[in-house]
């Protein structure tokens, strides 16, 4: 149920229904503890988390009191313009040749977005390798091998238990001799908070930017949607080890709203490239923080 | 397992601003729960759960109680410790193991919560207690499930049972047929990750229920789920009446609210947590003892039961034997540091002593990278020099710290490190001697 059905029923309850609540709702200028408790259960149940809920809140009633906002479709429109800005960013331009590296904590679909990007990028024209670097999951390079026939594309693997830099090295001088023009890079799902296996992401990414100055570089963390409040935590410690570009926010297609990138827009400025949206191959499209806060608001 | 810290933390941080006063006043309740509300939030608690759990506290908190109390801080620190106890469930349950072998156990869960790894944790477990568990792989729709399984199932050394991509309920039925066969009396079937609102494939779920009739329903739970938790399990629980679950890593920074907010709704006890990728990596969820380490009281219990679980009984007489002989070498410092892996690392072990939780020392800060270093120092001296470090002097540091790759500050350090604990250990010697860390 939406926001504003929501509304509705509430004040359906009274008599003098829409008069009575509306006058009550903006007497003073402030929202009333009803209307407000409403939009704050519906932003918390959504993963926004207590402490961005409380200001994105408050900057609706500032705005609310600057505008004299009277009607409800007036609020929708305000919290959803609110929203919107904190999600909007300017993302540059891929060039070519590209690399990008998929990193994250374990279980997020992140060998499932390789294999969604890889199809992805060959639609558009471009010759893609993917690179194994994965060597720890049991069978992660066989499950990738799958996706890599499915979008049609190459893969450069070792054996479990390979030192991933060493993949990655492989991939990247197969891909020059060879000619693709994006590489898609594989690595082991890691929490973020495990140092050893952080310093081997960051050597991964020297390796790239080593052996491939030519090319752009992108490293994006894939996000679980169910994933609450330590979503921050992974950004931030991922980030903090290999400078993350941009979020693969994954299982949108589920109940869950993902609204804890609206945090990390804040205190990490990263933004959401991509999201997945089922475990088909064509499942994955460019984020739209249009519609990101619409399902949020709108239910 | 450094769970929950984070909000035992901020939990600790509000009620030394009560401890410090006589008495209570409601603005000041008020102010303490909507602090303990946030917190809780911040750890993903479903803001439902919260709701309630905020309700029932603040009317105990004005109640009685805690005008009579003496310090009201302490009071309210019972309060939330009780109803946080409650809210996980009262005590450890078990698994549910059938008197009519082979005990069926099947698994279900998200995408990517860590079932497949779990059916080898699970396996390796109840080996280990003397019982014969085969795995049925019964995941066909994930690229190389069955693949991955066989893999867990070897490095377990677990037997697999697989019939490719056939119906699943089939290969379900065959499992248990296969088990009662040959003799295995636990059978351990790994299901496909579902989204809860797939209906096709959540009736799937129920077919293999109604063929196999399992023992126990476990729903693995990611521990960094955020609200979504409620929705999930509530739903996974009205289709399977799931008879418990299981909360995997555990072993991240997250703090954990899902476990709170599951049991909340279903009803049902969290019954293990997977806290690691190493198959042992496996704990009994203990709900007390998590309410206690919320409020930051430690979790000693838990330590000494996995020291005593981890610890090479061999390697530690051993050990207590040159303790009291007072011959502690480099050789057996170096078995120390091997017990420690073994347990989980040093900020597993510290998260759980008591009074250690306000140093929030994590794995992040103590790089186990540093003890692998160690080892190699030690691997580098010779025989005699491990018996006897005195006869160590600069050129020898010098050659060990070449031999292994490391300065010579490091070698000094290490050095340092084992005369202390040598010290540590002679004190120990009257103490039993059976835990020097």
């Amino acid at each position: 149920m939406g926001i504003f059905s929501k509304i509705k029923a509430a004040i359906k309850k009274t008599a003098d229904a829409i008069s009575y609540k509306l006058n009550k709702l903006f007497t003073g200028g402030v929202l009333s503890d009803e209307f407000y408790d409403e939009l704050e259960s519906i932003l918390l149940s959504s993963d926004i988390g207590a402490e961005t809920t409380d200001s994105i809140l408050e900057s609706l009633k500032e705005q609310i009191d600057k505008k004299h906002i009277r009607t409800t479709d007036e609020v929708k429109s305000e919290l959803h313009s609110i929203m919107f800005d904190l999600l909007d960013f300017e993302v540059p331009e891929y060039e070519y040749p590209l690399v990008i590296m998929i990193a994250g904590v374990n279980g997020v679909g992140k060998t499932t977005s390789i294999g969604k990007l890889a199809n992805m990028f060959k639609k558009q024209g471009h010759k893609v390798l993917i690179a194994a670097g994965d060597t720890f999951r049991a069978a992660a390079a066989d499950q990738l091998t799958i996706w890599a026939d499915r979008a049609g594309v190459r893969i450069v693997k070792q054996h479990e238990g390979a030192d991933a830099a060493s993949v990655v090295f492989d991939a990247i001088q197969s891909a020059k001799t060879k000619g693709e023009d994006v590489i898609l890079i594989d690595t082991a799902g890691r929490l973020h908070n495990k140092v050893n296996l952080m310093e081997e992401l960051k050597k991964i990414n020297r390796i790239i930017d080593k052996n491939f100055e030519q090319a752009m570089r992108v490293n994006y963390i894939v996000l679980d949607a169910t994933t609450g409040q330590n979503a921050i935590s992974q950004v931030s410690l991922f980030n903090e080890a290999i400078d993350i570009d941009g979020i693969i926010l994954t299982k949108l297609d589920g109940t869950a709203k993902g609204g804890v990138v609206f945090a990390i827009a804040g205190e990490e400025e990263v933004p959401v490239i991509y999201v997945g949206t089922g475990e088909s191959i064509d499942d994955i499209e460019r984020f739209s923080p249009e519609i990101f806060v619409d399902s949020i608001i709108n239910g | 397992m450094a769970t929950f810290s984070s909000l035992g933390e901020k939990l600790k941080h509000v009620f030394s601003k009560i401890t410090s006063r006589g008495k209570l006043d409601e603005y000041e309740i008020k102010q303490t729960m909507r602090e303990i509300r946030i917190a809780l939030l911040e750890a993903d608690v479903n803001f439902n759960v919260v709701k309630d759990f905020i309700a029932k506290v603040s009317e105990k908190a004005k109640g009685e109680e805690i005008t009579k109390s003496i310090t009201p801080g302490q009071q309210i620190v019972k309060i939330v410790n009780d109803e946080l106890t409650e809210l996980m469930g009262s005590r450890n349950s078990k698994l549910e193991i059938s008197s009519n072998p082979p005990t069926i156990i099947m698994m279900c869960g998200l995408q990517g919560a860590g079932k497949t790894t779990m059916c080898g944790k699970l396996g390796a477990m109840l080996k280990k207690q003397g019982k014969n568990p085969l795995l049925v792989a019964c995941d066909i729709y994930r690229p190389a499930a069955i693949d991955q399984l066989k893999v867990v199932g070897k490095n377990a050394g677990l037997t697999v049972f697989e019939r490719g991509t056939q119906k699943v309920v089939k290969t379900a039925e065959q499992g248990v047929a296969e088990a009662k066969k040959n003799g295995f009396d636990v059978v351990i079937i790994d299901t496909a990750g579902r989204l809860h609102i797939n209906e096709e494939l959540m009736n799937e779920l129920i077919d293999v229920k109604k063929a196999v009739k399992p023992t126990e329903i476990l729903l693995t739970v990611d521990a960094m789920t955020g609200q979504d938790a409620v929705t999930v399990a509530t739903s996974f629980n009205e289709k399977l009446d799931i008879s418990g679950v299981i909360l995997t890593k555990l072993d991240g920074d997250t703090r954990g609210g899902a476990a709170l907010s599951i049991r909340q709704v279903t009803g049902k006890p969290i019954k293990f947590c997977g806290t690691g990728e190493k198959v042992g990596d496996l704990e009994p969820f203990y709900p007390d003892r998590m309410a206690g380490r919320i409020l930051g009281m430690g979790d000693i219990v838990s330590l000494v039961e996995k020291a005593q679980e981890n610890m090479d009984e061999e390697a530690m007489k051993k050990m207590e034997k040159r303790v009291k002989n007072a011959t502690f070498t480099l050789d057996d410092f170096l078995v120390q540091f091997e017990q420690l892996k073994k347990m989980g690392g040093v900020g597993a072990v510290m998260q759980m002593m008591p009074g250690m939780g306000k140093f929030n020392i994590s794995d992040k800060d103590i790089d186990e990278k540093k003890i692998d270093r160690f080892k190699a120092i030690i691997c580098s001296m010779t025989m005699e020099e491990r018996e006897h470090c005195e006869i160590i002097k600069s050129s020898r540091r010098q050659r060990i710290a070449k031999g292994s790759g490391a300065t010579i500050q490091e070698v000094n350090a290490l050095l340092k490190q084992y005369e202390q604990t040598k010290e540590m250990m002679k004190r120990f010697k009257n103490n039993k001697g059976r835990f020097p860390f």
